[in-house]
């Protein structure tokens, strides 16, 4: 029997037929083995390289509008060479650092930490770790790494049209994003983005249904629920936030297409553009969009951080060389952040003039957070406890992710509180907050990923001492380049702003500025040290001789040192276990397809 | 060994099998509904939003007052969109019959009943095009209301704006739903289900289909009652 018909067989019918079949071999050629394959392998490292060239050109961004921030006076004539009339004279315009800001936003956020982050491990791991041969539809997989190729395709072609990217912030917000006129670039720019991101929930659709019922329906025999490792209960939370919050967002999309094209008022209601005049548009509601983006806006942030949280807790207890701590507790507190997701949207929406009475209740669910969040990180902490930890380079961004989680994560108390947001909205203290929370956090969750699982990804080790390095200065930088803007954001410093240097207030922040620009920049350059390391690695790095490096309990690690499409040769393994038993009746590990022993103590 | 199976068997969420008893089809698409349903939700509370948010609206009675072939003037409220959506309902009925006659592995029931069920979506999207003409005709469109609100005052856009992006949504969804049925039927019509063994795909059709009437009666609710 073919791995194809398994995969598709009927009711119940797949796991038994599991036992007796020999994976056959199929004839792959370069096209259907790299290209369209239909390997849950191959199309995570598909989304994993596609997101790493997403993360290079939106760090690029960053770095050159930091070049702004630091040195508003300084021009650079080699920004001219690469950016034309974008940065005439050596300095970029405003409407370029505007287009740079938002392109970042759009790339990291979605392109980099949804599909890079949960579509990569997701797809990597799901199989892998509750013992199937391949997604439940590796047809769909394959789709959906292709819609998101193609939103990639268009929103990069969105840099190169004449009026410029989108550059009304990641947001989107209307009216600017639905009037052509208001800004150049809301013309052609904010079409080709809003094609692109609508591709890109399809693409997050089809990847998320098939993440989900592969959960549920392709546990191999013995892998119960609450024997699941960790990250598979994040990434099946994250795939159903994606399933239940996209749509929405797709809706306020289409409404939006319908106001920039179709002369709707969904949106828009009295207003005067400069030059243009008085439009016709009446009764709409911008804050309507809001409403919508955010109802999605929200979500995302957990869809971000769900998966770095469920590979930072199998990271940490593999390598701590102990059960993790408070499991049920772990999927526990995961089940409660995904639903209040769902319940805090309105707390980015604070000063919209919302009703004091409605803030108050999202103040709440908001700080509800913090209770999921604590459970988390003091399970995190006491695994750690005594453990005896092993300092892989995963390892240590799986620390470093905790000790970012509770830096971003205490800010968010303040932020979550209506009345302080008054002051601290939009201000560089938001920006602090949530690089640290959920942007750094999740590329340290995404880094621990690569480097622990790199091994089985390509058969091969990371190089130790430029991934040490590479730790130490993105951990280090990462503080340098944040803390300080909690204090520019507390002293009342806008975000989006271009240049600061005009305002007597923020004049004194000048040097501040400059050292964070230094900073950004050089742990740029670490990340490229980085994706060295990755590429040479694959084709280079030291071989991985036995097949379980690391001692871990999971399935991923009984599957050859390079598996093949189908993943197990033979039998798939019965699962007797959870992930979890290190160092139990003095053993160091017991992996997960290891039956009870007839002396064993209770587990 | 038979020990083994059968305690597994008796575990539900053990694994080694599907804890609703379903293939991972079905699951994708309860799965799907679930996410679409947060669609057209999205779309109908931001429609309440705005019409809440709206001085006056105006009246369906007066808006959807005629039928083809009617003479000039007619005032025949919601008959038409009446018959549109009991079409709706009746092709819904089929489509149990056809995913029942699939149960039973009666091949001709599947075709009789599925070739109805296309019929009766064709006839709804007839029957909106029409409705969109006759609108269209009257000056309505993205943009554009001629109607006047309950007290005579001019309305907003944002009522057509509304009914014709959130209907057109919708007569998306039943277009793409008789497509899905005619790709069964041919199935059907080629053996493919005789040869699986079972006739799964019309029951997950199916599923799309009633959630697709189920969304219709929101709608027609939002649009033309209220």
């Amino acid at each position: 029997m073919s791995n194809e018909a398994v995969l598709h067989a009927s009711v119940g019918a797949h796991h038994e037929a599991h036992g007796d079949e020999h994976h056959e071999h199929h004839q792959d050629t370069f096209i259907t083995k790299y290209v369209f394959s239909q390997d849950h392998k191959m199309i995570a490292k598909q989304f994993l390289i596609t997101g790493m060239v997403w993360a290079v050109l939106g760090g690029l961004m960053s770095v050159l509008f930091r070049l702004q921030l630091g040195y508003p006076e300084s021009t650079f004539p080699w920004l001219q060479d690469i950016l034309g009339k974008w940065a005439e004279g050596g300095k970029i315009t405003p409407a370029a650092y505007y287009a740079l800001v938002t392109t970042h936003g759009t790339v990291l956020v979605f392109f980099v930490l949804t599909a890079g982050l949960s579509g990569t491990f997701a797809n990597f791991l799901i199989p892998l770790q509750i013992g199937a041969r391949d997604m439940a539809s590796p047809f769909m997989n394959m789709l959906s790494y292709w819609f998101f190729f193609a939103a990639s395709i268009i929103m990069l072609s969105s840099m190169f049209v004449e009026t410029g990217p989108f550059s009304g912030g990641w947001t989107a917000y209307p009216p600017l994003s639905a009037l052509g006129d208001a800004s150049p670039g809301s013309k052609s720019g904010m079409d080709l983005w809003i094609i692109s991101m609508a591709l890109f929930v399809v693409s997050s659709l089809l990847g998320g249904l098939n993440y989900i019922a592969t959960v549920l329906n392709m546990r191999t025999k013995g892998m119960s629920m609450t024997r699941l490792p960790l990250t598979i209960w994040a990434l099946f939370f994250t795939a159903v936030l994606g399933v239940l919050s996209f749509p929405v967002l797709l809706s306020g999309f289409i409404l939006l297409i319908f106001d920039r094209n179709f002369g709707t008022s969904f949106y828009l209601s009295d207003i005067f553009i400069n030059g243009v005049g008085a439009l016709p548009n009446e009764g709409g509601s911008a804050i309507l969009f809001q409403h919508l983006f955010w109802f999605l806006g929200h979500p995302e942030v957990y869809i971000i951080l769900l998966p770095a949280m469920g590979m930072v807790s199998e990271i940490m207890s593999v390598n701590s060389r102990k059960p993790i701590f408070g499991y049920m507790a772990m999927i526990g507190s995961l089940f409660a952040i995904a639903i209040l997701a769902f319940l805090v949207w309105a707390h980015h929406m604070f000063v919209t003039g919302l009703n004091p009475l409605l803030g108050s209740v999202f103040v709440l669910l908001t700080l509800l957070i913090a209770v999921p969040s604590a459970i988390k990180v003091f399970n995190w902490l006491t695994t750690l406890w005594r453990g005896n930890v092993r300092f892989t380079p995963g390892m240590l961004f799986a620390i470093g992710f905790v000790s970012l989680f509770i830096s971003g994560g205490l800010t968010g108390i303040w932020l979550g509180n209506s009345a302080l947001d008054i002051h601290l909205h939009d201000t560089y203290f938001v920006i602090a907050h949530f690089h640290i929370v959920m942007g750094v956090a999740s590329m340290f969750g995404m880094f621990a990923g690569i480097y622990h699982w790199f091994p089985k990804m390509y058969g091969r080790f990371m190089n130790n001492t430029l991934a040490y390095i590479h730790f130490w200065v993105t951990i280090a930088g990462a503080y340098m380049i944040f803390w300080p803007m909690h204090y520019q954001g507390l002293a009342g410093m806008p975000r989006r702003y271009y240049d600061f240097s005009v305002w007597e207030s923020f004049k004194q922040f000048g040097e501040l500025n400059q050292f964070i620009s230094l900073v950004a920049m050089i742990v740029f350059a670490v990340q490229l040290l980085f994706l060295f390391n990755f590429f040479y690695s694959i084709f280079k790095g030291r071989r991985v001789t036995t097949l379980n490096p690391w001692g871990a309990n999971t399935l991923e690690w009984t599957t050859p040192i390079r598996p093949g499409h189908g993943n197990w040769v033979g039998e798939i393994p019965e699962v007797h276990r959870w992930a979890y038993d290190y160092g139990k009746d003095g053993k160091e590990f017991i992996s997960q397809d290891t039956p009870i022993g007839a002396d064993e103590s209770h587990h | 060994m038979a020990t083994t199976a059968t305690a597994t068997t008796t575990k539900l969420w053990g694994g080694g099998k599907s804890p609703f008893n379903v293939e991972y089809g079905k699951v994708m698409m309860w799965y799907f509904l679930m996410s679409d349903a947060f669609t057209f939700g999205a779309f109908l509370i931001s429609y309440g939003t705005i019409r809440f948010s709206t001085n006056g609206w105006p009246d369906p009675n007066e808006v959807f007052r005629s039928f083809p072939f009617a003479p000039e003037g007619v005032h025949a409220p919601l008959v038409f969109v009446s018959i549109m959506t009991f079409i709706l309902i009746i092709s819904s009925v089929t489509m149990v019959l056809a995913v029942q006659a699939g149960h039973n592995m009666d091949k001709k029931r599947v075709v009789k009943n599925l070739i109805w069920t296309i019929i009766g979506g064709a006839a709804f999207l007839g029957c909106q095009a029409w409705e969109w003409n006759h609108l269209h005709h009257e000056g309505a469109w993205w943009g554009s209301n001629p109607f006047l609100n309950h007290d005579g005052t001019a309305s907003s856009t944002n009522f057509t704006n509304y009914f014709f992006t959130i209907t057109g949504f919708h007569g998306f969804h039943v277009f793409s739903g008789v497509i899905i049925n005619i790709i069964m039927l041919i199935m059907t019509l080629t053996d493919k289900f005789e040869q699986r063994g079972h006739y799964l795909m019309i029951e997950k059709a199916g599923l799309y289909w009633h959630f697709v009437d189920l969304v219709w009666v929101f709608v027609f609710t939002c649009f033309y009652l209220i």
